[in-house]
């Protein structure tokens, strides 16, 4: 039941984050919002932009890469040389360089996958300088890449599509520091941490017990880090530690925060084209793989641990509760880390590793659909209007006519862009999974044994490459072979499709509209939103199929055998 | 390109003073005046109410089989088609039975933390009995103790109830 009374107090605070928060959102992208205008010129002046001068999508795409790019490099040197700066009262050393650049690219890329434990790993200062710091600005830039491809289609004959350091400071000081600002303040009430003062020991006299409690400023990372479905934890146990998610409320603020953004960025598409309906149409094919997501999730938790039952607990009234915290229980841990892989966040309030075999299944395959029902900050919206110029083109190729999408004709440039963008992500999981199991240095790193050990690898990839952070965490990959290999699918996976993105703002903007006939595919009825989930769901399972049947399926039919 | 690279290291700096320092040490400022207790850890005398410890003894409620080390947190991350799993339940089970506890699935299970401070209330009412007969003190008694300690679901839907074990042994070492 609590699940039930969770699920519609979501739906109701997420239509009021998609009508308000949607409708804001395309204000500022608009430029009609100034409230934040003295903090904001400030930036401008230093940063010598002329914020209503715009830029063509290639100039767009070369300050995003550049600007990225300096981002990597900032953040792996306040890594590297954290010894030597403040804010570090544990006194750890200097992060090592295989590490560091793991760790740069992956916050940058807004994935935050971890390959160590923040608690014995990053100073204070890295924590809040570097890692969060690239919570808010690749959280910003990917709303920027949506807002300049929905651009693409709102306007006519337009050599360009905005500019890229205003669409990115507006994004964080307008939306982001907000909104991060009092989620951060409801954390700190429920129990967070928000303190510099460091690790401190308690020597409990009733049981003899002592202990060393790690701390830091918590609470403020905390809020972006869901916000901005970055999902990178402070702490290696995520959301499912204490001090970062302490109760029922700041779970369920947690969910509400990751889906936000991308649930509103669909009024802000519909605001934008002109055309409500048409946002609408995107968020009902999002919902509906999410909503059947969500139920093989929370079904496959809410049952019995199959090595549970075989130690001889019979009786689990509970479900499955290896690797999951009390407070949470199985439905709302499992809602969690369904959002957070739905939402390309990767935080998570309990170990996907310990979920049963579909469980995991939903967790892994949900981001196999792209990062899509609703996806990432920005990234969601950006990579579902490239599936739904696939959609249109299929849809045209089965009565004969040219597609179009919101009056635009989808012609070959179009057509090409929108398959590399869709193909880039699979290609790239399933190549570098092959490597890995084909290499010495990849096989031994999974913990546990049999398909759940290929699980492990195949997750991984996955999960980077779809910038969404979360692990089947009992891989070993702080080695120098997987802090390596990540990055690729890492940088392939943000830029890759976002380079196809930003071209298609660029050749949709230049485009006139065609006025809708009666013959135009309608885009904003139920048979679009079909077709659209067809598309995603075949693409997924097409490519991805035969990998899954070795992890998660082939555990699912081994009843009875334990590895 | 040049220009790229000025306006990306301007900005870069920017940010990091805006995002990476004035906003962490405002929400600090503001976690200290306002939460100063839960800002800082909910820290008691006898540790924080947030982190589990290990309790041994028959005269004490027990968490779950945790590690409860908080400078490693994290789960075992062991498969549930894991023989070493299936090992550790029933090294788990066997050990409860031993002090006359019947298991309940959070009692054989670690958490995703491996600090988990509560137990399920099933979890706590199965030690009520091996509580009472070591401390020599009323079933009842004990029994009213676990009731009075269980917290619900915020606004009585949003997640599990649970029992904070470090609340319950504190509130077990006054009752004598």
């Amino acid at each position: 039941m609590g699940l039930v009374w969770t699920l519609v107090a979501l739906v109701v605070v997420l239509a009021i984050a998609w009508r308000f928060l949607g409708h804001y959102m395309a204000a500022v992208y608009e430029g009609r919002v100034k409230w934040a205008a003295f903090i904001e010129r400030p930036f401008y002046r230093l940063m010598g932009v002329n914020p209503e001068a715009e830029q063509s999508w290639q100039r767009y795409a070369a300050s995003l890469i550049v600007f990225s790019g300096i981002a990597i490099l900032a953040t792996y040197l306040i890594l590297r040389t954290q010894a030597y700066l403040p804010f570090n009262p544990q006194h750890l050393p200097n992060v090592t360089p295989a590490l560091a650049w793991n760790t740069a690219v992956s916050f940058v890329t807004n994935t935050n996958w971890q390959n160590y434990s923040g608690e014995t790993t990053m100073s204070y200062l890295s924590q809040m300088g570097a890692l969060a710091v690239q919570n808010f600005v690749s959280a910003s830039v990917g709303i920027a890449v949506a807002v300049a491809l929905i651009r693409g289609f709102s306007r006519k004959g337009s050599k360009t599509i905005g500019n890229f350091w205003t669409d990115l400071t507006r994004g964080i000081l307008y939306i982001l520091v907000p909104i991060s600002f009092i989620g951060a303040v409801i954390f700190m009430a429920q129990g967070a941490l928000q303190t510099l003062g460091g690790p401190v020991h308690i020597h409990d006299v009733l049981n003899g017990f002592n202990q060393t409690i790690p701390r830091g400023p918590v609470a403020s990372q905390e809020a972006i880090k869901q916000l901005g479905t970055n999902g990178g934890g402070f702490f290696n146990a995520n959301g499912a530690d204490p001090f970062e998610n302490p109760t029922g409320l700041t779970n369920f603020l947690s969910i509400s925060l990751m889906l936000s953004i991308p649930v509103a960025l669909t009024y802000t598409f519909g605001k934008m084209v002109g055309s409500i309906r048409q946002g609408v149409a995107i968020l009902a094919a999002m919902t509906i793989i999410f909503g059947s997501w969500l139920a093989i999730g929370a079904i496959a938790e809410h049952q019995a641990n199959p090595a549970v039952t075989a130690a001889g607990l019979t009786h689990q009234t509970t479900g499955n509760m290896e690797g999951k915290e009390v407070r949470f229980g199985d439905t709302s841990s499992a809602l969690y880390n369904v959002v957070s892989t739905q939402t390309s966040t990767g935080s998570v309030n309990s170990a996907n590793d310990s979920y049963n075999p579909m469980g995991g299944f939903a967790t892994m395959t949900g981001m196999m659909l792209g990062e899509v029902t609703p996806g990432g900050v920005g990234s969601g919206i950006y990579t579902i209007l490239i599936y739904a110029i696939i959609a249109v083109f299929i849809g045209g190729l089965m009565v004969g006519r040219t597609p179009e999408y919101l009056g635009k004709k989808i012609q070959a440039t179009e057509v090409k862009l929108a398959a590399l963008g869709t193909l880039v992500m699979p290609i790239t999981v399933l190549i570098l999974t092959a490597i890995a199991v084909s290499v010495h240095a990849g096989q031994v790193a999974p913990l546990n044994k049999g398909p759940h050990g290929f699980s492990e690898i195949l997750y991984s990839f996955t999960s980077v490459t779809n910038n969404n952070g979360s692990a089947f965490a009992g891989l070993s990959s702080n080695t120098a072979f997987y802090n390596i290999i990540q990055t690729f699918g890492l940088l392939l996976g943000r830029f890759a499709i976002i380079i196809p993105a930003l071209a298609l703002a660029g050749t949709l903007a230049a485009k006139n509209v065609v006025p809708a006939s009666l013959g135009t595919f309608r885009t904003d009825k139920p048979i679009f939103v079909g077709l659209l989930i067809g598309v995603i769901l075949i693409v997924g399972a097409l490519t991805f199929f035969p990998a899954v049947s070795l992890g998660p399926i082939v555990e699912q039919l081994s009843h009875g055998k334990f590895f | 390109m040049l220009t790229h690279i000025r306006r990306s290291i301007v900005a870069c700096i920017a940010f990091f003073a805006v995002l990476g320092l004035i906003y962490p040490l405002v929400e600090t400022g503001i976690g200290q005046a306002l939460f100063s207790h839960q800002a800082n850890g909910s820290l008691t005398p006898y540790g924080s109410t947030l982190i589990g410890q290990k309790w041994t003894g028959p005269k004490w409620f027990q968490g779950r089989p945790d590690a409860y080390n908080p400078m490693a947190t994290g789960g075992t991350n062991l498969g549930p088609r894991s023989k070493t799993l299936v090992a550790d339940v029933t090294k788990q089970i066997a050990r409860l039975k031993k002090d006359g506890i019947k298991p309940t699935s959070s009692l054989v299970t670690t958490s995703g933390s491996g600090v988990d401070p509560d137990i399920s209330p099933s979890g706590a009412y199965a030690q009520v009995d091996a509580v009472a007969k070591a401390r020599g003190l009323p079933v009842s008694e004990v029994k009213q103790l676990v009731a009075s300690n269980i917290t619900g679901p915020e606004f009585g839907f949003l997640g599990s109830s649970y029992v904070n074990v470090l609340k319950l042994d504190e509130a077990l070492a006054k009752l004598k």
